[in-house]
């Protein structure tokens, strides 16, 4: 691995490098992170964008605002953008940013993996995306059902764009997930045994297991969509014997699990900042760790509860039915675990206890139309409908969404140095709270009362107008409440006020070091002798603040140097991949841009492999 | 400013609550909402509204007090910057199996009525409520209109389903292209339809009346404008439905018939209106009958656009998007591009004179 020794020059001439060229080579976790979360905010703008216009066009019935085939586009890249380029990566920076802070370690286990990662999400995010620019942006649903995601019924790049686009951002996923596995088993501080370590890192742990399992199975199901609409080769296509069963079974079996990747990193935020803002320690943690992963466990076993409607008959459907009903056990005991750990507690209400409790409130609702979902013949009425929109966005937005921002009020001042206001930062609260209810409660009752969803207008005469009012007007203004945050965003970096290295009398090892950290993390490498180490500390000391820590110069510490390979490598990938969609096949299924996709990946990872320690190191 | 935090706090919360009652309570009446799944009139529906009905009751009991909790738990234990350190609590066990085992109690109580109704419903029924044989239904899905065959009757119409009241249908479903979803939420569940295996379904409507339904899986491009209608009627009022389909099939003219209903259903001046002539004309020299059959009995056993047999009688046109009035109608056959992009039909152009016979002609298909 390259290693550069910091010395005091070296670092000078780290300072001497172009801006841009430090950020595209950087194998710093904490830079990766911070570019995770602006790409994915970037994407989570435009999600939301999309939204916005299928709420206008929503609003009245029988409207002509957008043309069928755009709005099926926008629905389309609305799911797979918030799904995989938005909440995903946003966890994605927590991982990057936090765990080796939380775990004591100054980077990840494969930075330049990690690297890769990135790149390969943010390519893949931006191929997705250029699809609008051509006017064919995919339009078959985030699950791609067969035979509609087929040659035959969606011919023209659209789905194309999907397949290859979600391809490319497994391969992001799967990069990842093998280097925080391997990061948080292997990297931990002396003394940090599993059952020690904060529970976002147990919640980033059991995630990574989550996606090293299901990602593979999308890959495969995405490898025989592709054959089959590229290649001629019939998987789903019942002319030639396929079964478009089999898409929906392997889409599941992915699709499920993908759910709790989505949710477990926000149960772990929240996990960090309950404690921390009660003053007392998390409620029934072993618990917590065990229904966790009694969570991911059985998310593997209910894939088909997203497919009562196919008639799978009585057997399989009580046996889905009772596996989803199972999972409400271990998540009641998370939520009774928050709530037992703020019980009795003195409650600091600053902005990110503020976006914790709303998490709970709303995820309890999720939870609950989740509960009905699970009752498979009410699911017969429910699924396919604004019911169904309603609960899964009490679960994204009311969870993830809100554990996310209560992570970023939270952590803000140790990525950047500097406190968010908490004024800005409660109005972004309220507003959320009421924008987001306003958009979705209704949709409860929109789909109760038969309008599915996926329409791209509604007749006037069935009642699902006021609630479709309703639903706009809500998320416009939600959609104001991003305004005030991104306003907090401005004002902060402008003139925000300094953050001291431990703003909130925290629990964990984060807390020990500057704000923001330096580039080495941790000058002395903390040794861990229980669960919230730094409170014992400060216990020991008789003291809420421990001494501001200083930063050092970091000499003698050994960090990984930067490197272009990955970004190289990352090219190639997407190259590869674009060039099943561009290369029209004469003779060959592939041409010239997926074979220099090839060589440039086989290249660029060779290069990789034998990159020289100190390779870049100007001065050494 | 104070002031206003404080309002915020306290009212915010009850101010939606408030907000949430009076919606819930108008979405409650069955008025108005003619695709509403909480206002059952069949027999499918009602076991899925019973046992759904349950489970938004425990799902209430359970919100109200984890809700409470919790906002107990954020009023009561309100800190300040400077409070001495609270009880450092690490959990219970005792706590822990106890918040285990009640939730899985009260599961227990929605997993056994869960359970008992996924095997009622699967099973269709050998007999209906009436005691005959069900009645037999081909429900086949089409891009982005629904096909009903009556094979016991030879019947096959399109876009509007017809039942009679207390006899049991049994839907044996399919579709000629991507997958959809048939869905009547006031008769039954949801249940999609495959190219490749046939897919069951049943119900017995309990009142007449008119229902709509819609497509509920995404197929493509118009599935917002996938929609039909189930018309349910009385057993004797179906029968003549029935009569009048074998009538209007046997030849485009009327003849005297025994059945004096089907008689006096068939206007006799209509054949005689040179505009209805011109129209007959213009559905084979615009090649309308290409696709179209307007034979609901005994006509050609596959065609790729909607049996028109009886569509003079519809309520609806353009797969339950617009009222069968003669203007709706004019449009939809003229602009069908406009009224449902990416439609089959096209490639054709009729003057207005022409879409007016075309209408008129239509609208002897009664």
């Amino acid at each position: 691995m390259a290693t550069t020794v910091l010395e005091p020059t070296r670092t000078a001439s780290l300072a001497r490098r172009s801006v841009i060229v430090d950020w595209l080579t950087t194998v710093d976790h904490k830079k990766i992170g911070i570019m995770y979360g602006a790409w994915a905010f970037i994407f989570f703008i435009i999600g939301g964008i999309e939204a916005l216009i299928i709420r206008t066009q929503l609003a009245r019935p029988e409207a002509t605002l957008v043309s069928p085939d755009f709005y099926n586009q926008l629905f389309t890249m609305h799911g797979t953008t918030m799904i995989f380029l938005a909440v995903m990566p946003l966890s994605a920076m927590f991982f990057n940013f936090f765990v080796p802070l939380l775990i004591g370690a100054r980077d990840v286990a494969f930075p330049r993996l990690n690297a890769m990662s990135l790149w390969v999400f943010v390519l893949g995010g931006l191929f997705l995306n250029a699809s609008f620019l051509f006017g064919t942006a995919p339009n078959g649903g985030w699950f791609g059902y067969a035979p509609l995601s087929g040659r035959q019924y969606s011919p023209g790049p659209h789905m194309d764009f999907w397949v290859l686009g979600l391809q490319i951002l497994g391969i992001a996923s799967l990069a990842a997930g093998v280097n925080f596995f391997t990061t948080i088993l292997n990297m931990r501080a002396r003394g940090m045994t599993l059952m020690r370590m904060p529970m976002f890192v147990w919640t980033t742990l059991i995630t990574q297991v989550l996606v090293l399992l299901s990602f593979p199975v999308i890959t495969v199901a995405l490898i025989l969509l592709m054959a089959d609409r590229l290649f001629g080769s019939g998987f789903f296509v019942t002319a030639m014997g396929g079964d478009p069963m089999l898409w929906q079974h392997l889409f599941w079996v992915f699709g499920h699990p993908e759910v709790y990747i989505l949710i477990l990193p926000a149960f772990g935020i929240i996990s960090e900042i309950l404690p921390v803002f009660s003053r007392k320690p998390l409620f029934g943690y072993s618990a917590m760790v065990f229904s966790s992963a009694f969570i991911a466990f059985l998310g593997f076993g209910v894939w088909s509860h997203h497919m009562f409607s196919t008639g799978m008959g009585p057997l399989a459907d009580s046996f889905f039915s009772l596996a989803t009903m199972l999972i409400a056990i271990p998540t009641g005991v998370k939520i009774f675990n928050w709530i037992g750990t703020i019980w009795g507690g003195s409650l600091q209400f600053k902005t990110p206890l503020y976006f914790a409790l709303g998490f709970i409130a709303m995820f309890i609702m999720g939870g609950l139309s989740g509960v009905m979902h699970a009752v498979a013949p009410a699911d017969l009425q429910q699924t396919d409908t604004y019911f169904v929109v309603a609960h899964f966005h009490y679960v994204l937005f009311g969870g993830s969404i809100l554990a996310l921002t209560a992570g970023a009020y939270y952590w803000w001042p140790k990525m950047f140095g500097k406190m968010l206001s908490e004024r800005l930062g409660k109005l972004h609260f309220w507003t959320t709270m009421i924008g987001f209810n306003l958009t979705f409660f209704p949709m409860h009752f929109a789909g109760l009362l038969g309008m599915p969803r996926r329409v791209y207008t509604y007749p006037s005469g069935l009642g699902f107008d006021v609630y479709n009012m309703m639903a706009t007007v809500g998320a416009f203004f939600l959609a104001g409440s991003i305004l005030v945050f991104i306003w907090n965003v401005i004002v902060t970096w402008r003139s925000g006020e300094r953050a001291p290295a431990d703003p909130w009398n925290g629990a964990t090892l984060e807390w020990t070091i500057p704000s923001p950290p330096p580039m080495w993390n941790f000058t002395d490498e903390p040794v861990v002798a229980g669960k919230d180490p730094v409170w014992t500390l400060k216990r020991e000391a008789g003291t809420r603040t421990l001494p501001e820590p200083v930063a050092g110069d970091g000499r003698g510490i050994h960090m990984p140097g930067p490197s272009w390979w990955p970004l190289v490598v990352s090219i190639g990938i997407l190259s590869f991949f674009v060039g099943f969609m561009f290369d029209k096949p004469w003779a060959f299924p592939f041409g010239p841009v997926t074979i220099v996709g090839f060589l440039l990946t086989t290249f660029g990872t060779f290069k990789w492999a034998y990159e020289a320690p100190d390779a870049h190191a100007t001065n050494h | 400013m104070a002031f206003l935090r404080v309002s915020w706090r306290r009212h915010l919360p009850l101010g939606l609550l408030a907000l949430f009652l009076v919606v819930f309570l108008t979405g409650c009446s069955p008025e108005g909402y003619p695709q509403s799944t909480l206002s059952p009139k069949g027999d499918f529906a009602e076991l899925v509204d019973a046992v759904f009905m349950k489970t938004v009751w425990w799902a209430t009991v359970i919100f109200i007090l984890v809700e409470g909790a919790l906002l107990y738990a954020v009023f009561k234990f309100r800190g300040k910057p400077d409070d001495p350190e609270p009880k450092q609590v690490h959990g219970s066990t005792v706590v822990e199996i106890i918040w285990t085992v009640i939730p899985a109690a009260v599961l227990a109580f929605v997993a056994v009525p869960t359970v008992q109704t996924i095997f009622r419903t699967a099973e269709i029924p050998a007999e209906s409520p009436d005691g005959q044989q069900p009645l037999k239904v081909e429900v086949i899905g089409h891009q982005w209109w629904w096909e009903f065959r009556y094979p016991e009757l030879g019947i096959i119409t399109a876009n509007e389903l017809h039942v009679p009241v207390g006899r049991t249908v049994d839907l044996r479903m399919k579709t000629v292209d991507v997958l959809h979803s048939f869905w009547t939420p006031q008769f039954a569940g949801k249940r999609d339809v495959f190219p490749n295996r046939e897919t069951r379904l049943w119900f017995t409507a309990q009142e007449s009346g008119s229902y709509p339904g819609a497509c509920a899986e995404f197929c493509g491009l118009q599935h917002g404008k996938m929609l039909f209608l189930v018309v349910a009627s009385a057993p004797a009022e179906f029968d003549a439905w029935v009569a009048q389909r074998m009538q209007d099939s046997v030849t485009v003219a009327p003849t005297p018939v025994a059945d004096s209903t089907a008689a006096e259903a068939l206007p006799t001046t209509l054949a005689v209106d040179p505009l209805v002539a011109e129209g007959e004309k213009l559905f084979t020299a615009k090649a309308c009958a290409g696709c179209h059959s307007l034979k609901a009995v005994g006509g050609p056993a596959v065609m790729v656009g909607p049996n028109l047999g009886g569509i003079g009688s519809r309520q609806m046109i353009a797969a339950g998007w617009m009222k069968n009035t003669d203007e709706n109608l004019k449009h939809w056959i003229q602009n069908p591009q406009e009224v449902k992009e990416g439609v089959l039909m096209r490639g054709y152009t009729l003057s207005d004179a022409e879409a007016e016979a075309l209408v008129a002609f239509l609208r002897t298909k009664q």
